[in-house]
């Protein structure tokens, strides 16, 4: 990765029960999700990239831009970052219009085609019918969604987003993550997104940062980190593998579209997928099962042959995680010991995998 | 019995808005960037200029009046500047009133003010300056008018206190009719020259004001509440 086009966030903030200690190299496009448990100093190291915390030691550099460097003693102030920051909770400003809300950055920001970039977040977040509604007078989901707009407007070379979904309820949630996902593959600029949900990971993750104690536990491509089973990025009942693939197939008669992924294809029910569509899928160790030959008569439509790469003790003494190699793609299965014993798994077993189901994310 | 004002109540009525009036203003420009700085620092210095600020409200007037006199006095250090910046003596004059009643009336106007500021949090200022807004921009453009409720109390409040003021009047504005003589003084100018009726119609109308005042600030008070999570 060419460092002078990425991000470069170097951290080191020390507090009396706290510290962060980051070094980072992210690419300079797609969706980078910051992932933790709460205190991990997700919102800490976004705040330090904003400018709204200043670390003590720090380089934050922005493809060509420097925003601080205190060898060099460099500080920009967060109103002079060319950055768009999306708070966890609303935070329009109460005392003006949702119109007046989108103008804010904008007149601030000065930036050629400014009515286009409004004009595009609008339509991208579907507020064209709030702009004279009152703050006070919107939905949790319809607030989020102008906050992203406001950011959006100013057409940021940075947009962070802090758990942007967490003060809303599931069907809020599900409304708002349709837009996000339309936003990352509509927009070109870089996103670090905070999520402690394993969903969101999977949804929009393009690139991934596991962070555990103020600490990188794991960063880099998301399907590389969300397959590896040496200290799990997501562990319990959450984890599992994401895979990219395309739509091949689509079988009328079934009701199913086939998607080939790196390694295999596997059978979806068909949800308006279009042939050639670029999909992912979300495949969870808890839904798939281990056989060490071909299965003839199971309702398992989905057999993968692969080869077991690891095996490793799971959250419960009772369970083991299988790695799977299949052709370039990796799966992971949730297995008991017991069977792992009876079927003589071992680094090396040829097996087939059979899953049960499969989340699509289009 | 007369019932009618004579000049020196409409002297006295005029003096006293002028001088509430004033105050006012005066207030407002000084109260909030102190509010602003009260609610945003962390400097060492933050709790005693609090306190200092806050001291008017629990001193008696008469203490407050007495350390004015004597400071805006020939010799007081307030007394020798104004003289030597060609102002004169400010005790009993109208300036030496309004700077009183200043003083007197500064914690009325930084509480309500710093509440606003305070109950705003620090996340509106957050968000302007990440929608490339410069401190004081995003000072006035954010902060300022998401105070207004504040404000508005603050300013009911420092011109009804002003209008409400006796102690610190009487003792360095000494009540001189059509000069420092504001209601209040005049009220008791009335009652020491046993001139009930005239004290009771300016009582009387001190007590509507007050009532009026009141009533004005509980019913700005409803809406705000509704709009404030």
């Amino acid at each position: 990765m060419n460092s002078a086009d990425g991000l470069r966030i170097r951290v080191h903030l020390a507090r009396s029960d706290f510290e962060l200690h980051v070094d980072l190299d992210l690419p300079a496009n797609g969706v980078t999700v910051l992932y933790g448990a709460s205190g991990s100093g997700k919102t800490t190291l976004m705040r330090c990239v904003a400018g709204l915390e200043r670390p003590a030691k720090g380089l934050i550099r922005v493809g060509q831009d420097l925003w601080q460097d205190d060898t060099q003693r460099i500080f920009v102030p967060t109103w002079q970052r060319n950055l768009g920051y999306v708070f966890q909770e609303a935070s329009l400003f109460e005392h003006l219009n949702v119109q007046k809300n989108l103008a804010y950055g904008i007149k601030r920001s000065q930036k050629q085609g400014a009515a286009e970039a409004l004009a595009g977040a609008i339509e991208l977040l579907g507020i064209g019918h709030l702009m004279h509604r009152q703050p006070a007078s919107l939905s949790g989901g319809e607030r989020q969604r102008v906050s992203i707009a406001r950011a959006l407007a100013t057409q940021p070379g940075l947009l962070l987003l802090d758990e942007p979904l967490a003060a809303l309820d599931l069907a809020r949630r599900h409304e708002i993550l349709p837009w996000l996902e339309k936003m990352r593959d509509a927009l070109r600029v870089p996103m670090l997104y905070i999520t402690h949900s394993a969903d969101e990971v999977a949804r929009l993750a393009d690139h991934l940062v596991v962070l555990e104690n103020g600490s990188v536990k794991a960063c880099g491509d998301a399907q590389d980190v969300l397959a590896r089973v040496e200290s799990p990025a997501i562990a319990g009942e959450d984890a599992g593998v994401l895979l990219r693939g395309t739509v091949a197939l689509c079988d009328a008669h079934w009701h199913l579209s086939q998607v080939e992924f790196p390694g295999g294809f596997i059978w979806v029910p068909d949800k308006g997928l279009a042939l050639g569509q670029q999909v992912r899928l979300r495949v969870l160790a808890r839904d798939i099962s281990i056989s060490t030959d071909e299965p003839q008569n199971t309702s398992i439509q989905n057999h993968l042959q692969g080869c077991i790469e690891a095996i490793v003790e799971d959250a419960h003494p009772s369970q083991a995680l299988v790695q799977i190699r299949c052709g370039e793609s990796i799966l992971l299965a949730r297995v008991t010991h017991r069977a792992i014993a009876v079927l003589n798994l071992k680094t090396g077993s040829t097996v087939w995998a059979l899953v049960k189901s499969v989340a699509v994310i289009a | 019995m007369n019932f009618s004002l004579n000049k020196d109540a409409w002297d006295a009525i005029g003096l006293t808005l002028e001088l509430a009036a004033c105050a006012t203003l005066i207030l407002l420009i000084v109260a909030t960037p102190l509010a602003w700085w009260l609610s945003q620092t962390r400097s060492k210095w933050r709790a005693p200029i609090a306190a200092l600020a806050t001291l008017p409200l629990v001193l008696p007037p008469s203490v407050l009046g007495f350390y004015l006199l004597v400071a805006m006095g020939p010799h007081g250090p307030l007394g020798q500047l104004t003289q030597a910046l060609g102002w004169g003596v400010l005790s009993f004059t109208f300036s030496g009133l309004l700077l009183g009643s200043v003083i007197f009336s500064l914690p009325f106007a930084v509480q309500p003010i710093q509440n606003a500021f305070e109950s705003m949090g620090v996340r509106p200022m957050e968000v302007a300056s990440t929608l490339r807004a410069s401190p004081v921009d995003a000072f006035f453009s954010v902060a300022l008018p998401m105070a207004r409720p504040g404000l508005l109390t603050a300013a009911i409040l420092s011109f009804s206190h002003t209008v409400g003021e006796f102690g610190v009047v009487l003792m360095i504005g000494g009540n001189i009719p059509g000069k420092t003589g504001v209601v209040s003084t005049q009220i008791y100018g009335h009652v020491e020259a046993m001139e009930y009726a005239q004290a009771h119609w300016l009582a009387g109308g001190m007590l509507v004001f007050s009532f009026a005042v009141l009533l004005a600030l509980s019913m700005l008070r409803k809406p705000v509440e509704r709009v404030l999570p």
